[in-house]
């Protein structure tokens, strides 16, 4: 007879094992070493799942979407749209056409700045940045400003990599129009209090655009939760396909903003007069869309959704604190981010050796890591060092990848040391 | 692990460590900034000139990983008492030895020096961190005060 009190302090144990063997690509060797995959903020690797999902449209039921007045066209408009649906319900939205396909975080950072900031940000209008956003959440407001002469303010974060609330709120206020940050640091892992943020801005009369890239892999997101106004995310960072990413929006927003880019399936009606918009989603995809990748992203989020995203976190965590642990007995190691909120990335440098030189020997083990500023370079500069190596942990990394890690570092002190 | 350590000989691991003419001369006659957008690691190179077209003194700072230090450490050293064509002509060299396109042995005695540099062959991600140095170096020479390796 188990409670359910009992049940909820019993969490099943996260198969770590069962989650490998759905992952083809863990079981090549690299460098005729076992492939030990620490890149998966990078890009995740695909479970069978996903690789079959997007296999069988291809082989079945592939042709054009919204068009074909035929079976098969039929059958894989449907699965394509039932993804809006599974997206809708991953990240809580309200509607399933406040969920907008792209091609990835940074296509969707890029089209929320061209369609809402051409449309309502005016000269002198403020955005807020954090300084450890990466490229793809600093560039598009650049480039924004640049064009419009909106002034770009960036919020500062501590030495171990938390955002500075204090410094924040003091950014705040009449001029802010836009609060754009990583929901998570690719670079530190820290795992900044959105809701709060949200709050604190929309008191000020701001949107908030966050940029949700590392934190759907590893926590369960609730868009309508924290109220913010903007998401965006990759399917690759998710266990799903390159070439297809998420703008999730509120449908009123949607409503105001215009077409970002304009051609065939965003249209209800074109003479060389006038052309009219199609209804949301539409409006806002035009051209053919990455239709075996979204269909590839579903089988990625019905697969994670199924493990359970806390089940997942938890795991995750797990692996994090023993590499942080592990690590941290390295003489002459230091972590990079430190933030008491933080998930699944391991960043470091070495005394004795730069990141890239660590990376190339570690690679001859069979560890794949990510060396670099990690499209970071304000961030590498805040911190004053040029890069990091940065091991990051995807859910079917276990501690036994930590200790190879582990013992490919002594190999680095033994030849650097 | 023997590519490795063909990688990181211990000239190039002490190049690294303690790169020579490691400095900003207050005379250079020409500089140049490097930097490879993929890592982030940077450079500057300073020469000088002397009135009969010599390279009379050659530095460098900045920060990179031990490929990338050592190279350039390697070839301040080298160029120093050489004609800017005689410069040149070893930049082809030496870039020709990196990305394995020739051993370099039949230009001259001087780039025996940089075989020890000639492992990154193995290691195409790191062909660039060898050869930014130089590079920079030819940029500075031919007044282009910038350059990247993309």
């Amino acid at each position: 007879m188990t409670s359910a009190h009992d049940m909820d302090m019993n969490i099943a144990p996260f198969d770590v094992v069962g989650v490998r063997a759905d992952f083809p690509i863990l079981t090549r060797t690299m460098r005729g070493k076992p492939l030990v995959f620490l890149d998966s903020a990078a890009s995740a690797q695909k479970p069978r799942q996903v690789i079959d999902a997007m296999h069988d449209v291809y082989e079945r039921e592939y042709a054009n979407v919204h068009r074909g007045l035929y079976e098969i066209s039929e059958a894989v408009t449907a699965r394509y749209e039932g993804v809006r649906e599974t997206i809708r319900g991953f990240i809580n939205a309200a509607h399933t056409h406040e969920i907008i396909f792209t091609r990835n975080a940074t296509e969707s950072i890029n089209l929320v700045a061209a369609s809402y900031g051409r449309a309502f940000l005016e000269e002198g209008d403020e955005v807020i940045i954090s300084e450890l956003e990466h490229h793809s959440n600093i560039v598009p407001w650049q480039m924004l400003r640049d064009e419009k002469g909106v002034v770009l303010r960036v919020a500062p974060i501590s030495d171990d990599g938390e955002l500075v609330m204090s410094e924040f709120e003091k950014l705040l206020g009449s001029r802010t129009k836009l609060v754009a940050l990583a929901h998570m640091s690719n670079v530190l892992g820290t795992i900044l209090p959105v809701a709060e943020i949200t709050r604190l801005a929309h008191a000020a009369g701001a949107k908030v655009l966050l940029d949700g890239c590392q934190s759907v892999t590893h926590m369960p997101v609730d868009v309508r939760e924290i109220g913010c106004d903007f998401y965006v995310f990759s399917g690759h960072k998710l266990y799903g396909p390159s070439g297809i990413g998420v703008l999730y929006a509120r449908e009123d927003l949607l409503e105001a903003m215009p077409p970002y880019m304009g051609g065939g399936d965003m249209i209800a009606s074109v003479t060389f007069e006038k052309t009219t918009w199609a209804k949301l989603p539409h409006k806002f995809e035009a051209g053919t869309p990455a239709i075996a990748q979204a269909i590839g992203l579903g089988a990625a989020i019905d697969y994670v959704s199924a493990l359970g995203l806390e089940q997942i976190g938890a795991h995750e965590q797990d692996i994090l604190n023993y590499g942080t642990q592990q690590l941290s007995s390295i003489d002459g190691l230091h972590l990079v981010g430190t933030a008491p909120a933080k998930a699944s990335v391991l960043s470091f440098t070495l005394d004795c050796a730069h990141p890239h030189d660590i990376a190339t020997v570690i690679d001859r083990a069979g560890v794949a890591v990510r060396a670099g500023h990690h499209c970071a370079q304000p961030l590498m500069a805040r911190l004053d060092i040029p890069a990091t190596v940065r091991a990051s942990i995807g859910m079917y990394n276990t501690r036994a990848d930590i200790d190879v890690l582990v013992t490919a570092l002594g190999e680095v002190l033994e030849i650097f040391g | 692990m023997d590519d490795l350590r063909e990688l990181y000989q211990e000239v190039i691991l002490d190049h690294g460590k303690h790169p020579r003419n490691f400095r900003t001369p207050d005379d250079a006659t020409a500089e140049a900034h490097g930097n490879n957008p993929l890592c982030g690691d940077q450079l500057t190179v300073y020469v000088k000139l002397d009135a009969d077209g010599l390279v009379e003194d050659a530095a460098f700072i900045g920060r990179g990983c031990a490929i990338s230090v050592a190279s350039a450490s390697m070839m301040t050293e080298l160029v120093k008492g050489k004609t800017e064509a005689k410069a040149h002509e070893l930049f082809e060299a030496f870039h020709a030895m990196c990305t394995g396109e020739g051993d370099g042995g039949a230009v001259d005695e001087e780039l025996d020096k940089l075989k020890v540099l000639s492992g990154v062959r193995d290691f195409p991600t790191r062909v660039k961190c060898a050869t930014l140095p130089w590079h920079t170096m030819v940029a500075a020479l031919a007044g282009d005060g910038e350059v990247t390796t993309e």
